[in-house]
């Protein structure tokens, strides 16, 4: 729903830019009510506040008074029908607003209409130029631009001829505006329509409405623009507060996706995690959520994130849901992490408050507020699931997407917890539905197995970045974190003494199979060793052979050539013809 | 307790008794009255004339108007926290009464200046 909003919205400003000769606007100075209004209240008429006691109609009043003093030098006239002046000088000094500074500077008129039913007696006609004659007094003697009557609609209960009255108020809107000041009329909600007595019949250029709901035992105030003649307007009900800086609206999203990005990165912390993420750690400006179950180490790995920025000399804002300041210096010192000095530094600063302590949107205005005041470089809350408590898990998520914007485009880089519940069949779901605005998301679960518990971490996602997709093993010791690989084998993830049980058994395996390889190569350095021996034998038999041969051979080719010299002599002394001769050597050959 | 609720008791005649005279003494006491008016409006004309014709028959010889334009004096208007017009402030006796209208209804307008015992005195007459 809001984030259908917000487009919508930039559509609409971009169209108003266009042709700017739109109403002319009379801005309140209220933070986020002139973004909703798109500029003010409309300039030289009536507006009509309305919403039940309580809900902030005269702070509003007055808060439009005195800004239009101090920061438009417009000057103002406030007449009320219930507040004694003491009272309104007091309880807008609460605000910080000094009333009594303008009135006397002569920029503020404050006048007092007591209608006392038991004490006026009517008879006959009579009309109500004695507030026109005030009014007018008032108006013309600072040359005030501003009105504010709160609540004329006292006049109802003082005064019985309502005909009169009605005639008298529709006169009395029509020389407001013809006096051209811009003027707030408050008027009470009544049942079924704006106002108690129909103020909105009289007063409709612009219509805003109040209302203070308290759902739960907590309470939102919001704000919502009716109707606002020519002129387009925010027509959502906007979360609003009052605090000791005054009233602030605050628009659901009032800037859009365009916000500037860092490529530099900066550590975790811890420097697995940093390998685990591209090498780098987070980006500079981006949101990251760590969510997990109970005790899995959450806090434990925002305070080291702490902790580095800390030693890169940049200021940290800790709002703590959960945990008292003290209590977690306490509890990192026991893994090791000293936080205190960072505090004392100045480069610390811890903000601990009850989720239920007040509104979502209180929450939201005081994070505002303290970041706008400490300038931090990096957030954490601690842990955002707790917040549940305080709203809807639609407001929850609006707020949460607001937050996560203001933080943006301050380049903040947050880091926010978040506490899943056990039951859930997956972890890797919120219960606020806010892992989409995250940039990173590091899961941190419990693995049990064989009797243990143990924890394990995980990069869910990490936008623009190479990240790992492996689980690692995370412990927490005395000595801080330390990430380590997890056995991943046949059997799944083994961690912890399963995995240095299973480690062992892998180094007791090694150790037989190097010791088997060994036995192996001597056994075959034995057998080569022999069978060069059988060689080295077979071959002397060989050579020993050969010899012999060879001799047997020279001495039977000496007794050939021995036979046919023999021959030829024998040939020659018997003096035999040639082909005897030929004959017989034909012979021998053929053998 | 008894001498206490006694003398509660005797407060409350006290107090009961003590608002007659009051009003017997008002035909001693003198008023001291004051008009607004914005001008010479035909119903700032009516009243006075009308509070003129009361005072004249009712308070004879013990009475004081006092006519204020708030176009003259618009700073009295927040001053006596005047808010219609026109407006008739008894300011004497006290307590302080008022009565806004054109004061044509004489009836109501002797009720509103506590005048009522005297105004059924007149019409005795």
């Amino acid at each position: 729903m809001y984030f259908i909003s917000e487009p919508d919205d930039m559509i609409r400003k971009k169209a108003i830019t266009k042709n700017r000769i739109s109403l002319p606007k009379s801005p309140t100075g209220i933070k986020g009510l002139d973004e909703i209004t798109d500029g003010g209240l409309p300039k030289g008429r009536p507006t009509l506040v309305c919403g039940g006691a309580g809900c902030g109609k005269s702070m509003l009043g007055v808060e439009f008074l005195v800004r239009g003093v101090t920061e438009f030098n417009e000057p103002g006239v406030l007449m009320t029908f219930e507040e004694l002046p003491e009272d309104v000088i007091k309880n807008s000094r609460s605000l910080g607003f000094d009333i009594d500074g303008l009135i006397a500077r002569k920029k503020l008129f404050l006048d007092y209409v007591r209608v006392e039913r038991s004490e006026i007696q009517e008879t006959g006609e009579y009309d109500l130029e004695g507030i026109f004659v005030r009014l007018n007094y008032a108006i013309e003697s600072l040359g005030a631009k501003r009105v504010v009557l709160d609540t004329i609609e006292s006049l109802f209960v003082g005064l019985t001829n309502v005909s009169i009255l009605r005639a008298e108020l529709r006169r009395l809107f029509n020389w407001l505006k013809e006096k051209g000041v811009t003027a707030i009329i408050t008027g009470e909600k009544g049942e079924g329509t704006l106002t108690r007595n129909g103020l909105e019949e009289y007063v409709s250029d612009c219509v805003i409405m109040l209302d203070h709901r308290v759902i739960d035992q907590v309470s939102t105030r919001r704000l919502r623009v009716v109707k606002y003649r020519g002129s387009t307007h925010g027509t959502n009900e906007y979360p609003f507060l009052i605090n000791e800086n005054g009233f602030s609206v605050l628009p659901i999203s009032s800037l859009g996706l365009s916000h500037d990005v860092s490529s530099e990165r900066i550590s975790t912390g811890v420097e697995r995690l940093d390998a685990m993420l591209g090498g780098k750690g987070y980006y500079r400006g981006s949101s990251v959520l760590i969510s997990g179950t109970a005790g899995t180490g959450k806090s434990s790995l925002a305070s080291y994130f702490v902790d580095a920025a800390s030693r890169r000399g940049e200021r940290t804002l800790y709002f703590a849901f959960e945990e008292s300041p003290q209590q977690i210096i306490r509890n990192m010192r026991s893994i090791g992490l000293n936080l205190e000095p960072w505090v004392k530094k100045g480069l610390l600063q811890f903000h601990s408050s009850r989720p239920t302590l007040y509104g979502l949107e209180t929450h939201l205005a005081v994070m505002h507020k303290i970041v706008k005041e400490f300038q931090p470089r990096a957030v954490v809350v601690d842990p955002i699931s707790n917040l549940i408590n305080t709203g809807s898990s639609t407001e929850v998520r609006s707020m949460l997407l607001r937050l996560v914007d203001f933080f943006k485009s301050k380049q903040i880089t947050a880091l926010f917890t978040s506490l899943t519940s056990l039951g859930d069949s997956t972890l890797e779901e919120t219960d606020i539905g806010v892992s989409s605005i995250m940039d990173t998301w590091l899961l941190l679960r419990d693995i049990e197995l064989g009797g243990e518990r143990n924890r394990g971490i995980y990069v869910l996602k990490s936008r623009g970045m190479a990240h790992s997709n492996q689980i690692r093993e995370f412990l927490i010791s005395n000595n801080g974190i330390d990430i380590r690989d997890v056995y991943v084998g046949p059997e799944g993830v083994l961690t912890c003494s399963m995995r240095l049980a299973q480690e062992a058994r892998e180094k007791a395996d090694k150790m037989t199979r190097e010791l088997e390889m060994e036995a192996k190569q001597r056994m075959l350095e034995r057998k080569r060793a022999a069978i060069e021996a059988q060689i080295a034998a077979m071959r002397a038999e060989f050579e020993g052979a050969e010899a012999e041969l060879t001799k047997e051979l020279k001495q039977e080719t000496a007794r050939v050539r021995q036979l046919q010299v023999d021959e030829l002599d024998m040939a020659r002394s018997r003096k035999a013809d040639r082909k005897t001769a030929g004959l017989n050597g034909e012979s021998r050959y053929s053998r | 307790m008894k001498a206490k609720n006694k003398q509660a008791a005797g407060k409350a005649r006290e107090n009961g008794s003590s608002r007659k005279p009051v009003k017997r003494r008002d035909p001693d006491a003198h008023y001291d009255l004051r008009l607004y008016v914005a001008g010479q409006t035909p119903k700032s004309l009516a009243a006075f004339a009308n509070l003129k014709n009361l005072c004249d028959l009712h308070l004879t010889g013990k009475y004081k108007i006092e006519v204020i334009d708030l176009i003259s004096k618009p700073q009295r208007a927040r001053e006596d926290q005047i808010i219609a017009i026109p407006t008739l402030v008894r300011r004497l006796p006290e307590p302080v009464k008022k009565i806004i209208g054109d004061l044509c209804d004489t009836q109501k307008t002797l009720i509103g200046l506590d005048l009522s015992e005297a105004g059924r005195d007149g019409t005795d007459d």
